[in-house]
């Protein structure tokens, strides 16, 4: 892999750790597989391409953020409130915000920022060099990974992580797990949407199928990092999300490099997350399948 | 402390499997009453229970917790004035957080949530105390995840958790059925002091007859959600096992059929 290749990959990995500690946090701490990230992750490029062309793309990171806290929000209340399963929940909200991504694009598919100024172009003005991308991506992550860190360790974040855990038990120590499901839900899918609105300036680009698979990705992100980094305490997982989503990035661009067609990215990504997920099972069952073939052996030997 | 009027709860209303679980039941607990619960499969006690704590709403009656409504309210807020400890010992804790991040949540019962730490100095010390108190050596285990612990410490450290801010009201849900006979009765003693010592209004649901007699102040028979027996002072003294199965047939109109309420 030349060096360009590996710094970009680097580069998008840093920002899809913020994608996958948004995962993180509605699969993981909450317990709640989320579909809603795949809209909400175009939902937050078009916002930050939209206000980028008026001129604005600090400001299109904040709005991105919070358009993406207001998805969250409608995922949580759909299943707190009227009842409705999570897994459902969400993919009703990534339906619905399908059309309202169109919307905030003015109906194209497709919108490219042409000679406006971006976060990034910006930081390169300010940094020279090759490596101002990278310098301004590690910065954003490694203040998102402190916070988000130091959230987890407040009472808030301590009522959030016991509610992933057991609810029961978090209702019987007096708290609404109702509101804290809204509160984790809005973060979550906050993060996720800076993280397209950050990809969508990095490209210069939005397109309103850009989010398709964004939950798969987080997840083996999730799971990759796990495996490999380890889950012993909290600032451990959440190094290991992050690295995992950079080792994730790293994997399939020596997979391009290995001449995979780009349009099997997402079976590629769909095969890892599957695997990933069905390691524990396969483990815990090989003993059982070995003693069941070695027993059918012996008595196969004793027929004959 | 405790007070209820006239409560009952009917479920799956109107479909062929109705059942009438609580009809019309009025009970009445003051400070520092401990009372135990008795009654066989299906009596209501689980559902008296479950509707003093809000895990529904009841049909009709009211209930009062230390002379507030709470009839309408829903579980988590009546938490703030329960303490509950499950049969199930998975129910009460988190199992992937630490020992001190749980009786860190337990300790700031009541409190608004807000961003400050989850565990402060201050508050590891007061922990460590109390744990000692279980004597299970849980105090120096305190940075191990829940997850570890045996079925009877968990437990232990549910009931910790129920009373480390005082509640107006303990309930206590078989709290020691799932766990081995030796566990079982070290949760037990552990009950029972922690309940003397904070003089805790305690309701405590038990199949054990025996039990059922041997501690606590006052008892409570329930049967087809009634309750059909209330022993205090001399005559629950003077009450012995083959006295109480003799009541309950009469009162009941049925025969003891449950192996597990004479035995254990």
């Amino acid at each position: 892999m030349t060096l360009t290749a590996f710094q970009g990959s680097l580069e998008l990995g840093i920002i899809y750790a913020i994608l996958a500690l948004g995962v993180f946090l509605s699969f993981r701490s909450l317990n709640m597989p989320d579909l809603t990230v795949d809209s909400g992750f175009t939902l937050g490029a078009a916002v930050s391409i939209i206000t980028s062309v008026s001129g604005h793309p600090f400001l299109g990171l904040l709005l991105a953020f919070i358009a993406g806290c207001g998805a969250g929000c409608v995922t949580a209340l759909l299943h707190t409130k009227l009842k409705i399963q999570p897994l459902l929940a969400g993919i009703l909200t990534m339906l619905g915000l399908y059309s309202i991504n169109l919307k905030v694009m003015g109906g194209k598919a497709n919108i490219p920022l042409l000679n406006k100024p971006t976060v990034y172009s910006f930081i390169e003005g300010l940094i020279p060099g090759n490596y101002a991308r990278l310098i301004f991506d590690s910065i954003i992550l490694l203040v998102i990974l402190f916070l988000f860190y130091l959230f987890l360790k407040t009472r808030l974040g301590f009522v959030l992580r016991a509610t992933g855990d057991n609810d029961q038990m978090v209702r019987s120590q007096g708290v609404n797990t109702d509101f804290i499901i809204l509160i984790g839900m809005a973060l979550s899918n906050g993060l996720v949407s800076l993280s397209g609105a950050l990809i969508a300036q990095e490209q210069s680009f939005v397109d309103v199928s850009m989010g398709i698979g964004m939950v798969v990705i987080g997840l083996a992100s999730v799971i990759i990092g796990e495996a490999i980094f380890g889950v012993k305490t909290l600032f451990r997982r959440l190094l290991a999300v992050v690295l995992g989503s950079i080792l994730y990035r790293l994997i399939i661009a020596v997979a391009l490099e290995l001449g995979m067609p780009p349009t099997d990215l997402k079976l590629v990504s769909a095969v890892i997350v599957a695997i990933a997920l069905s390691t524990p099972v396969v483990k815990s069952s090989y003993p059982t399948l070995k003693r069941k073939y070695q027993s059918r052996g012996l008595s196969k030997k004793r027929v004959s | 402390m405790l007070k209820i009027e006239s409560m009952s709860k009917t479920f799956a209303k109107g479909s062929i499997n109705e059942k009438r679980a609580l009809q019309n039941v009025s009970l009445s607990l003051r400070e520092g009453e401990f009372v135990t619960v008795i009654g066989g499969n299906g009596a209501g006690k689980s559902t008296l229970f479950n509707g003093i704590a809000g895990v529904f709403l009841i049909d009709e009656g009211r209930i009062f917790i230390d002379s507030d409504d709470v009839t309408f309210d829903p579980e988590y807020k009546r938490s703030r004035l329960i303490g509950r400890v499950f049969q199930d010992p998975l129910k009460g804790t988190a199992f992937d957080m630490t020992i001190e991040e749980n009786l860190a949540i337990a300790l700031a019962k009541g409190e608004a949530l807000s961003l400050r730490p989850g565990l402060r100095k201050k508050d590891s010390r007061l922990l460590q105390e109390r744990l000692e108190l279980l004597d299970m050596g849980l105090e120096n285990r305190m940075k191990q995840k829940v997850g570890l612990l045996s079925g009877g410490q968990r437990q232990a450290l549910t009931l910790l958790m129920a009373a480390i801010v005082k509640p107006k009201l303990l309930l206590l849900d078989e709290h020691t059925a799932a766990l081995d006979p030796g566990i079982a009765k070290k949760v037990m003693s552990l009950t029972q002091k922690i309940v003397s010592e904070e003089n805790l209004c305690t309701l405590m649901i038990t199949h054990n007859m025996k039990a059922s007699l041997e501690y606590g102040t006052r008892t409570i028979m329930m049967h087809e959600g009634r309750i059909i027996m209330d022993l205090q002072g001399e005559e629950r003294k003077n009450m012995t096992i083959d006295k109480l199965v003799e009541q309950f047939e009469k009162r009941s109109g049925s025969a003891m059929d449950n192996d597990r309420m004479l035995l254990g």
